[in-house]
C-alpha cells in the first residue's frame, strides 16, 4: 500500500523517496521524512496497540514524544530489537520492522480484551483487595497470571551488539528546545563569541511552528521565518546544534544530561557510529524553551482509535501531508483546536462539527470557522463514541438534546500544559497561575530561565521579546535595543482550556473516560481513590497508577490532579503536583553505559610479570582490580594437584612468586619514625636501618585495618608494604592523619606500588639461586639475616632486596623497578628452573603461610578483629603514649572475655579439609537454637604435613587449646581439635636456611 | 473495617464501587495521646498497628509531615531477605520474614509478598568465602540460604551472564528461596488501614517541630505545625530525618543521611524471575509485577537531604546491570528517584530506648529497611509498650557505640585481601 | 555530579576528582588515652548530620591530594565555601546569609 490518505501539496516528506516498511508482518510504503506514525496513518492504519490493563484497542493520541498509546516493538535483526518505541517519534527508514504489543493472538483479536468486559471488577487498586486466599496461591497462581498479563513489549533476549558513546561538554549557554523560542534566543546569541549549545529532540528544528500553516510573519509563512532563524543559527560558529537530542535530566550545578539518537533513523547505520550518545553538559547558563503539551478532553470513549489531539492532526497534515480521517469531529475547550479544524477543512477534509465545552460568545476564530461552514456547538460535550477498532460516530449532547455525527476521527484539545519537567528537576519551584489555571515556573534554584510556551508566554510577539532578553542574559550581553518583531497576522494563541473531566464524564457518570491512556486510568478510578481516602496527589497517583506509564503522564497529570481536587472539594494548588522525575523521556541503558562494558567496565591491573604467567598457562583470580596468578597447572593437573606440587617443591627446593601487587608506600622525612609510631601499633623508633618489621595498622576503633612488612632504609626513610587490596585506602588513611591531625610532622608519603615489581623467591635453595645475580650486597647469612633489607643491584638493575618470608622458608623479596621486573624474573627463572624451582600462585602462597599461622587481613580478620583477637598482642607497643587505635582498644567490649580469638584447628579424622566459612559449635548434635562458637577462616590440605590445616576465629579460643569442637555440615559433623596456629616448624628454624 | 475479598469486590462491581469506605480515617488531632509515633512510613505505621493489636495501646497518634508512606517506604526497591550473618541480624530479619509470610491475611490487604528468591552473586574467591560463611551460619540458625554454582545460578535466573571472560565473572551465588519482594505502597496503606481500624489516629501534613521534656527531663509531648500535643511516650521513626528530630530532644545520633537512588525501566513481559544482588559491582535488580525492571543504585558519598543524587552513581549501576545482563542494554530507563537513608557506623539499625525517659528511636536502617518493616514495627511496639526491648532487638541498642559491641555486617563482609 | 572548588588548586572541578571524607572540625584529642568511653563515642561515632549547612571534609584525591573543608547546604546541595584544612571554622550566621 502506498498511502491513500496523503493530501497533495501538504507536508515536508520527500515524495520522490518512497520507503518500505512492515507493521505486524504487512508491508506498507511511506516516504523519507515520515515518522512510523505518519506513514501508518497515511495508509489508514489507526489501530496500533493495546492498553496495559484492559487491552483496549488504541491508536495515535499525539504526533510527538508525549505519546501514551502508539507503542510498538522495532527490530533490525535478532540482536537489535527494542520494545515500547513511540511510533510518533520513530523516523521511518527503509526496511523498518514494527510489531504491535500486548496482544494475543493478534492486534484485532486480542484475548486479553476480556479484561475490558469485566473491567468493573478491576477498578483502581483492585489487586490490594483480593488474591489473598488461599495464602499459597499468590506465588503460584495469581502473581504469575498478573505478571503475564502485565508488561507491554518484550525485552531483547540477546546481548546488544551496538556501541554507544559519551561526551562531556562545557558551554556558556545551553538552550533546550529548538522551537521558535529557542531558535530566536540562539539567533540572538549567534556571533556573540560565547559558546552555545542548542538541542532539540526532533530531527528538524522549529517543529511546533512548522505545523502552523496559518500565522503570517510580516506577510510570509511561519516556515520562511523559521528557515531564516535556522540559517542564522546553523551558520554561527559559536553555536553547536544537536538535533534528535533530548535533554532528559537537569542536575545539580547546571549540569544537563542529553541523549542524542545517532543512528536510530538510518536504514543502514554507519558501522562506526554509536547508536546513541550521552552528553553531560555543564552550562554557565541554561535557557529552557521546552514548549507546552496539548491535553486531551476527558470523555467516554476518548481512547478509541481515531481520537487524537487537535495539534497532532494538524501536524500530520502540515508536516507529513496526511489526513487523519475523511470526516473529523472536533471536541475542544480552547481556540487552537479551531485553527486545526480550519486547517483540516482547508485541506479538503470534512469537519462536520466543532463541539466546544465552553459557553458564551464565540471567539474570532469560532466565527471564522462558522463562516467557513463548519457547524459549531457551544456549551456541549461528547456523550459517547461509537466504533470499536476505529471511531465510527460520536454522540453530542447540547442542552439536553443529542445528535449523532458520523466521523472516522475526532480531534480534541483541552488546552496546553507548559512543560515544566526540566525546570522542576532543576529544583525550581512551580507556581500556580490562577488566572490561566496552569502551573508555571516560580522560583528558580539555578542559573536558568524559561521562555516561550513553557513559561506561559502565549503570543508570538511576547515570546520573541522574551527569547531575546533571555539570550542577552545568557551571553552576558548588555544590548538594550528593542528586539525586531515581525508583524504577526492571523495568530491563534493558546488560551482557555479546561482541566479535568467534562460534563459527560462527571462524578455521576460512571463511564470510561480516560485520564491516563496507557495505564487505563479513568476519571472514576481517580474519584474512587479519593473516596477511599487517598487524598495526597502522590497517593492518588500510586493507587491508580495515573501518570506512571511510559509517557509519565505528560498529557494526563493535570487532568488527574483536577479530578482529584474536585472530588476533594479543594483548589488545585492545595492538592499539589507530583514530582517531575527524570528522565524526561525514556533513555536506553546502553546510552549510560556507553564504553564502560566488558574489559572497560573496570580497569584491570596487571603486573610486569603477568604475561609470563599467561605464557605458562596459569589460572588467574581477581583480587581487587588486579588479576593475580592463582596456580600453574601442568599436564592437565587440577587445582588441588598443582597446588600440592607447588607447595611441596617450594619447601623442598624453591618457588618463585610474583608479589608485585603488594601495596608500597614510601614514608620519608625527619619525622618518619614518629609518624610510623602514631599510625602503626608497633614501635619504630628502635628499628635499625636495614632491618624489617611486621607492622599492624588499626583504625581509631582498634580493629585491624591493614598489615605488612616495613623496612627501614635510612633514619628518615621507610619502605612500607600493604595488602594488595588495601594500598589506596592505607595511603588515604595516612595522608588524612598527616595532613589534618599531625600537620606538624615533617613527613612525605609517596605511593610506589606501581614503581616496584616484587619477585619472591622462597625455599632452601633460594639463596643459591639468586646470589650470583646480586651485586653490591653482602649476601652471607650473617650480613643479611632474616628480616633485613639492603639496597644494591641485581642483574645490573637497582634493587631493594628484602630478606623475609611469608612461607616459613628462607625467603627473599626482590624489589626492582617495574620496567625490569620481567627481565629479572626471567634471569632468576633461568637459574632456578634447572634445579627444580617452580612458579607458584596465590593459592600456594595461602597454603604455605597458613601452615605457618601467618594471617591474611580480610580473610582471617574481618574488620571486627583486634590485634589481640588475632594473637598479635606482641605487635602492640606498650610504652607508646598514643597510636591510632590505642584508645579504641580500651573500650569495654574489646577487652571482654570470650571474644573470638584466632586459633588453629586439626581435623580429628586427619583428612577432612574443612570448608572456609563453616561454623563451629560446642556440641556434636546441637538441637534447638545453635550456639555458634566461631567459624573457619582459612583451611587447606597441607601436602607437606599430609594433613589438613585450618585457622578459625573461636570465642575464647586460646583458652580452649586441646578441646574438641564440632563443625556441622549438611550431611555430617566434623570433629576438630583446637590447636596453635603454627602447624609447621614451630621453632622457626627453616627461615634461616 | 469492611473486609476486602473477591466477594466484596464483586458486590461493589455491581453498584459501581459506591460502597467503599475510606481505608483510613482522617481524625481530628487530639490534645493528648498515650504514645506518639513520629513518622508514618512503613515502620512507624507497623509500630502503631502492633501497639494497638498486641499491647492494647490504641490511644496512639502517628504524625507525618508529608503523606503516609511517602519516604523511603515508597522509594525503595522492595527486596526482602533475612540471610544476614550475625545472630542478632538474622533473628531480626527472619522475624520479619515470618510476619511477611502472613501479612496480607493479617492486614486483609494484599501486600503482594512474592517469595521468588533472592540471589546474591559472588565474583571473587573472597566473595565465595564470605557467602559460604553466611550460608553455614544461616543454616544453623534456621534461615534458608544455599550455595549455587554459576550454572545453577544461571538456571535460576536465565538473563544472568556467567561468561568466564567477564570482568567480574560469576563464581557462584547464595540463594535465599524465601526471600523476594513486596508491593511497597501496599505495606504502608495496609498497616495504615489496619491501625486506623484499631483506633490509631494517623495525622498527615503535621510536622513535628519540637520535642518537649518536663522538669525531670522526661518526655512530655511534642510541638507540631498544628500545635502542641502531650504524650508520655514518643517513638521517632523518621529514617533520614532522625538526626534532626533527635536533636530537638537534645540528643546527637551516630547517624549520617545519604542520597540513595533507584530507577525502573519501561515495563516488559516477564523476563526476570527472581531478585539478584551483587554487592561487588553494586547492582540490585528484580522485575515488578507491572513488568518494570526495578534497579537499585548505590549511595552518593556526601550527606544530603535533597532526595536527589548524581548521574554518575546511576550510570555506574547501569554499567553493572548491563555487564551482568547484556540483553538489557536496549531497555530504557523510565523513571529515577532518590531517598534519604540514615546510616549507622556499623550499618545495623537502632531500635531502642534512649537516655531520655519516654523517648524511643527506630532508625539507622540504611539502604535495607523495607525488608524489616513488620519485624521492626513489632519489636519497636514491644519496646515502647514495655519500656524494655524485645529479645529480638536487645542487641540493637545505642550503648553499642559506647562499649564497642557493634553488629557490623558490613565489616564482616570485609574487603578483599 | 557536584562541582567542587579545590581551595589549593583554585579551580572548580567535577566531583569525580574528589572523595568525601566526612564531618569536618572533629578534633582528635591530644590526650586520646584520657578520653572516657562517652567522649570516645562522641569523637568517633556521633555526627551532626545537619539538615542545612554541613561542614565537611573533601579530599582532592585525583588531583593535588589535599584534604580541605567545605560548607555545603545539605538541602540544596550547593557549596557555600571551601577552605583549606587548618583554617578556622566559618561562622554559621555568615553562611546562612549566603544560602539560596
Amino acid at each position: 500500500m502506498t498511502g491513500s490518505n496523503r493530501i497533495a501539496g501538504y507536508g515536508e516528506v520527500s515524495r520522490s523517496k518512497p520507503v518500505t516498511f512492515t507493521f505486524d508482518g504487512k508491508t506498507y510504503q511511506g516516504f523519507e521524512g515520515d515518522t512510523l506514525a505518519s506513514a501508518l496513518l497515511a495508509n489508514g492504519v489507526h489501530l496500533v496497540g493495546r492498553s496495559f490493563k484492559y487491552h483496549r484497542p488504541r491508536g495515535f493520541l499525539s504526533a510527538g514524544p508525549e505519546e501514551p498509546n502508539a507503542l510498538v516493538g522495532i527490530s533490525r535483526d535478532k540482536t537489535r530489537s527494542q520494545p515500547n518505541v513511540r511510533a510518533t517519534i520513530q523516523e521511518l527508514y527503509d526496511g523498518l520492522i514494527a510489531e504491535s504489543q500486548n496482544r494475543w493472538p493478534s492486534l484485532t483479536f486480542d484475548v486479553g480484551a476480556v479484561n475490558d468486559r469485566f473491567s468493573r471488577l478491576f477498578p483502581a487498586g483492585f489487586y490490594y483487595k483480593t488474591f489473598m486466599w488461599p495464602r499459597s496461591a499468590w506465588d503460584k497462581l495469581y502473581e504469575p497470571f498478573i505478571r503475564r498479563a502485565a508488561g507491554l513489549g518484550h525485552s531483547p533476549t540477546e546481548a546488544d551488539p551496538d556501541r554507544y558513546s559519551n561526551r562531556y561538554a562545557h558551554c556558556d549557554l545551553l538552550i533546550v528546545g529548538g522551537g521558535l523560542s529557542g531558535l530566536t534566543a540562539a539567533s540572538e546569541a549567534a556571533k556573540s563569541g560565547k559558546s552555545v549549545i542548542l538541542c532539540d529532540e526532533n530531527p528538524v528544528l522549529g517543529t511546533g511552528l512548522r505545523s502552523d500553516l496559518r500565522t503570517k510573519f510580516s506577510g510570509k509563512s511561519a516556515r520562511v521565518h523559521l528557515n531564516k532563524l535556522i540559517e542564522t543559527v546553523r551558520s554561527a560558529e559559536n553555536i553547536q546544534v544537536l538535533t534528535r537530542t533530548t535533554a532528559f535530566s537537569y542536575l545539580a550545578q547546571n549540569m544537563v544530561a542529553l541523549a542524542e539518537r545517532v543512528t536510530e533513523h538510518q536504514a543502514s547505520p554507519e558501522s562506526d557510529a554509536p547508536r546513541e550518545r550521552l552528553w553531560q553538559v555543564r552550562a554557565q547558563k541554561v535557557i529552557l524553551a521546552t514548549g507546552a503539551i496539548e491535553r486531551h478532553m476527558v470523555f467516554d470513549g476518548n481512547d478509541k482509535p481515531g481520537v487524537m489531539l487537535a495539534n497532532a492532526a494538524q501536524t500530520f497534515l502540515a508536516r507529513y501531508g496526511v489526513a487523519v480521517g475523511a470526516k473529523v469531529g472536533v471536541y475542544t475547550a480552547t481556540d487552537t483546536a479551531y485553527a486545526a479544524a480550519i486547517a483540516l477543512h482547508q485541506a479538503g477534509i470534512q469537519v462536520p462539527v466543532i463541539v466546544d465545552a465552553r459557553s458564551g460568545t464565540l471567539s474570532a476564530i469560532g466565527e471564522e470557522a462558522r463562516l467557513l461552514g463548519i457547524k459549531v456547538v457551544n456549551n456541549a460535550f461528547i456523550k459517547r463514541v461509537n466504533g470499536r477498532l476505529r471511531v465510527q460516530s460520536m454522540v453530542v449532547e447540547h442542552q439536553g438534546t443529542r445528535e449523532t455525527f458520523d466521523v472516522d476521527a475526532i480531534i480534541t484539545s483541552a488546552g496546553w500544559t507548559p512543560s515544566l519537567h526540566l525546570f522542576s528537576q532543576s529544583r525550581g519551584k512551580v507556581a500556580w497561575d490562577q488566572e490561566t489555571r496552569r502551573f508555571l515556573p516560580g522560583d528558580y534554584a539555578q542559573e536558568c530561565q524559561s521562555i516561550g510556551a513553557c513559561n506561559g508566554t502565549d503570543t508570538i510577539a511576547e515570546l520573541i521579546s522574551e527569547a531575546v532578553s533571555a539570550a542577552r542574559w545568557g551571553i552576558g550581553s548588555r544590548a538594550r535595543a528593542k528586539p525586531k518583531i515581525p508583524e504577526i497576522e492571523d495568530e491563534v494563541p493558546a488560551s482557555g482550556g479546561m482541566i479535568g473531566a467534562d460534563k459527560g464524564a462527571g462524578p455521576d457518570n460512571p463511564v470510561k473516560a480516560f485520564v491516563d491512556f496507557q495505564n487505563d486510568v479513568t476519571a472514576k478510578d481517580i474519584r474512587l481513590a479519593v473516596k477511599e481516602g487517598f487524598h495526597s496527589i502522590e497517593h492518588v497517583k500510586r493507587y491508580t497508577t495515573t501518570g506512571m506509564a511510559t509517557d509519565q503522564g505528560k498529557t494526563s497529570n493535570l487532568h488527574g490532579l483536577a479530578i482529584a481536587a474536585e472530588a476533594l472539594g479543594k483548589d488545585i494548588p492545595e492538592v499539589g503536583l507530583t514530582t517531575f522525575r527524570a528522565p524526561y523521556t525514556p533513555v536506553s541503558f546502553g546510552t549510560f553505559v556507553n564504553h564502560n562494558k566488558g574489559e572497560l567496565f573496570d580497569p584491570t591491573r596487571k603486573t610486569s610479570i603477568h604475561d609470563w604467567a599467561v605464557e605458562q598457562g596459569a589460572a588467574f583470580e581477581p583480587v581487587s582490580l588486579w588479576q593475580r596468578a592463582w596456580y600453574f597447572p601442568q599436564d592437565g593437573e587440577d587445582m588441588h594437584a598443582a597446588v600440592a606440587r607447588e607447595c611441596k617443591t617450594t619447601r623442598k627446593i624453591a618457588g618463585i612468586f610474583d608479589a608485585s601487587t603488594l601495596g608500597k608506600i614510601e614514608v620519608v622525612g625527619p619525622d618518619a619514625a614518629e609518624f610510623m609510631n602514631r599510625l602503626y601499633t608497633n614501635s619504630w623508633t628502635k628499628l635499625g636501618v636495614g632491618r624489617l618489621k611486621y607492622g599492624i595498622m588499626c583504625r581509631e576503633d582498634g580493629f585491624i585495618y591493614d598489615d605488612g612488612v616495613v623496612g627501614r632504609l635510612g633514619e628518615n626513610r621507610f619502605h612500607v608494604t600493604t595488602t594488595t587490596g588495601g594500598a589506596p585506602r592505607v595511603l588515604n588513611h595516612m595522608e588524612d592523619y598527616l595532613q589534618t591531625e599531625f600537620p606538624d610532622l615533617k613527613v612525605w608519603l609517596t605511593s610506589t606500588s606501581e614503581q616496584w615489581a616484587v619477585i619472591a623467591v622462597n625455599g632452601p635453595k633460594a639463596r643459591e639461586i639468586i646470589a650470583p645475580l646480586v651485586e653490591d650486597i653482602d649476601f652471607s647469612p650473617d650480613a643479611l639475616p632474616h628480616m633485613s633489607v639492603r639496597e644494591g643491584k641485581i642483574c645490573g638493575v637497582p634493587t631493594r632486596l628484602f630478606r623475609m618470608s611469608f612461607t616459613g622458608e628462607m625467603g627473599f623479596e626482590i624489589n626492582v623497578p617495574s620496567n625490569y621486573g620481567r627481565a629479572v624474573w626471567d634471569a632468576i627463572w633461568d637459574r632456578g628452573a634447572p634445579i627444580g624451582m617452580v612458579p607458584y600462585g596465590t593459592e600456594t602462597m595461602h597454603v604455605l603461610r597458613a601452615e605457618k599461622g601467618y594471617i591474611i587481613v580480610g580473610q582471617d580478620t574481618d574488620g571486627t578483629v583486634t590485634p589481640h583477637d588475632a594473637g598479635l598482642s606482641w605487635a602492640i607497643a606498650k610504652s607508646k603514649p598514643d597510636f591510632v587505635g590505642k584508645r579504641g582498644l580500651e573500650r569495654p567490649d574489646l577487652k571482654a572475655d570470650g571474644r573470638p580469638q584466632l586459633v588453629g584447628l586439626k581435623s580429628l579424622d586427619g583428612k577432612t579439609v574443612l570448608e572456609e566459612g563453616a561454623q563451629i559449635t560446642n556440641r556434636m548434635n546441637p538441637s534447638g537454637p545453635v550456639d555458634i562458637q566461631g567459624f573457619v577462616t582459612s583451611s587447606y590440605w597441607s601436602e607437606t604435613l599430609q594433613s589438613p590445616v585450618a585457622m578459625a576465629l573461636v570465642n575464647g579460643g586460646r583458652s580452649k587449646m586441646g578441646e574438641t569442637l564440632f563443625v556441622p555440615m549438611v550431611n555430617e559433623t566434623h570433629k576438630v581439635e583446637v590447636c596453635d596456629t603454627v602447624f609447621l616448624d614451630k621453632e622457626g628454624g627453616r627461615v634461616h636456611g | 473495617m469492611r473486609k476486602f475479598s473477591a466477594l466484596s469486590l464483586a458486590r461493589e462491581a455491581l453498584r459501581s464501587h459506591k460502597g467503599w469506605d475510606r481505608q483510613w480515617s482522617s481524625p481530628e488531632l487530639k490534645k493528648s495521646y498515650d504514645v506518639i509515633i513520629v513518622g508514618a512510613g512503613g515502620h512507624g505505621l507497623a509500630t502503631a498497628y502492633y501497639l494497638a493489636k498486641e499491647h492494647g495501646i490504641t490511644n496512639v497518634a502517628v504524625l507525618e509531615k508529608g503523606w503516609l508512606g511517602g519516604g523511603n517506604t515508597g522509594r525503595n526497591t522492595t527486596i526482602i531477605r533475612s540471610n544476614y550473618l550475625y545472630p542478632e541480624s538474622a533473628g531480626l530479619y527472619n522475624h520479619a520474614v515470618k510476619l511477611w509470610e502472613g501479612l496480607s491475611q493479617e492486614l486483609n490487604y494484599n501486600v503482594m509478598f512474592s517469595q521468588r528468591g533472592v540471589m546474591m552473586l559472588a565474583h571473587s574467591v573472597h566473595d565465595v568465602q564470605v557467602a559460604k560463611r553466611h550460608i553455614h551460619a544461616n543454616r544453623l540458625s534456621g534461615v534458608d540460604n544455599e550455595w549455587l554454582t554459576p550454572e545453577e545460578a544461571k538456571a535460576y535466573c536465565p538473563p544472568l551472564s556467567i561468561s568466564k571472560s567477564a570482568r567480574y565473572p560469576v563464581m557462584g551465588a547464595a540463594l535465599q528461596r524465601r526471600g523476594g519482594v513486596a508491593r511497597h505502597d501496599a505495606v504502608a496503606w495496609g498497616y495504615a488501614r489496619a491501625a486506623s481500624d484499631l483506633g490509631v489516629d494517623i495525622i498527615q501534613k503535621c510536622e513535628v517541630t519540637g520535642i518537649v521534656r518536663d522538669a525531670s527531663g522526661a518526655i512530655s509531648g511534642v510541638e507540631t505545625s498544628r500545635g502542641p500535643i502531650s504524650a508520655k511516650k514518643v517513638g521517632v521513626v523518621a529514617a533520614g530525618h532522625t538526626s534532626v528530630l533527635m536533636a530537638m530532644a537534645g540528643l546527637q545520633m551516630p547517624l549520617e543521611s545519604y542520597p540513595l537512588q533507584a530507577l525502573v525501566s519501561e515495563p516488559v513481559k516477564p523476563i526476570f524471575p527472581c531478585v539478584v544482588m551483587s554487592n561487588a559491582v553494586h547492582a540490585y535488580i528484580s522485575q515488578s509485577d507491572k513488568g518494570e525492571l526495578v534497579i537499585g543504585a548505590g549511595t552518593d558519598s556526601y550527606l544530603s537531604y535533597s532526595q536527589t543524587g548524581s548521574l554518575h552513581i546511576l550510570t555506574h549501576t547501569l554499567d553493572a546491570i548491563c555487564e551482568l545482563y547484556p540483553m538489557f542494554s536496549r531497555m530504557k530507563m523510565l523513571r529515577t528517584w532518590g531517598g534519604i537513608v540514615d546510616v549507622t557506623p556499623d550499618r545495623s539499625p537502632i531500635i531502642a530506648k534512649t537516655p531520655v525517659d519516654g523517648l524511643y528511636v527506630n532508625c539507622g536502617w540504611g539502604t535495607g529497611g523495607f525488608k524489616a518493616t513488620p519485624g521492626s514495627g513489632h519489636v519497636f511496639a514491644h519496646t515502647i509498650a514495655q519500656d524494655r526491648p524485645h529479645a529480638i532487638n536487645t542487641g540493637f541498642h545505642l550503648d553499642r557505640f559506647r562499649n564497642g559491641r557493634l553488629i557490623d555486617e558490613a565489616a564482616a563482609a570485609a574487603v578483599a585481601h | 555530579m557536584l562541582l567542587i572548588r579545590c581551595p589549593y588548586c583554585e579551580q572548580d572541578l567535577p566531583e569525580l576528582e574528589f572523595a568525601n571524607a566526612g564531618e569536618a572540625h572533629v578534633v582528635r584529642s591530644s590526650d586520646m588515652v584520657g578520653l572516657s568511653d562517652e567522649e570516645f563515642e562522641t569523637f568517633f561515632f556521633i555526627r551532626e548530620n545537619p539538615k542545612g549547612i554541613s561542614f565537611e571534609r573533601w579530599r582532592h584525591v585525583h588531583g593535588c591530594g589535599r584534604f580541605f573543608n567545605a560548607a555545603r547546604d545539605t538541602v540544596s546541595d550547593t557549596f557555600l565555601l571551601t577552605y583549606k584544612a587548618g583554617e578556622p571554622k566559618p561562622s554559621l550566621d555568615d553562611l546562612e546569609g549566603q544560602k539560596k
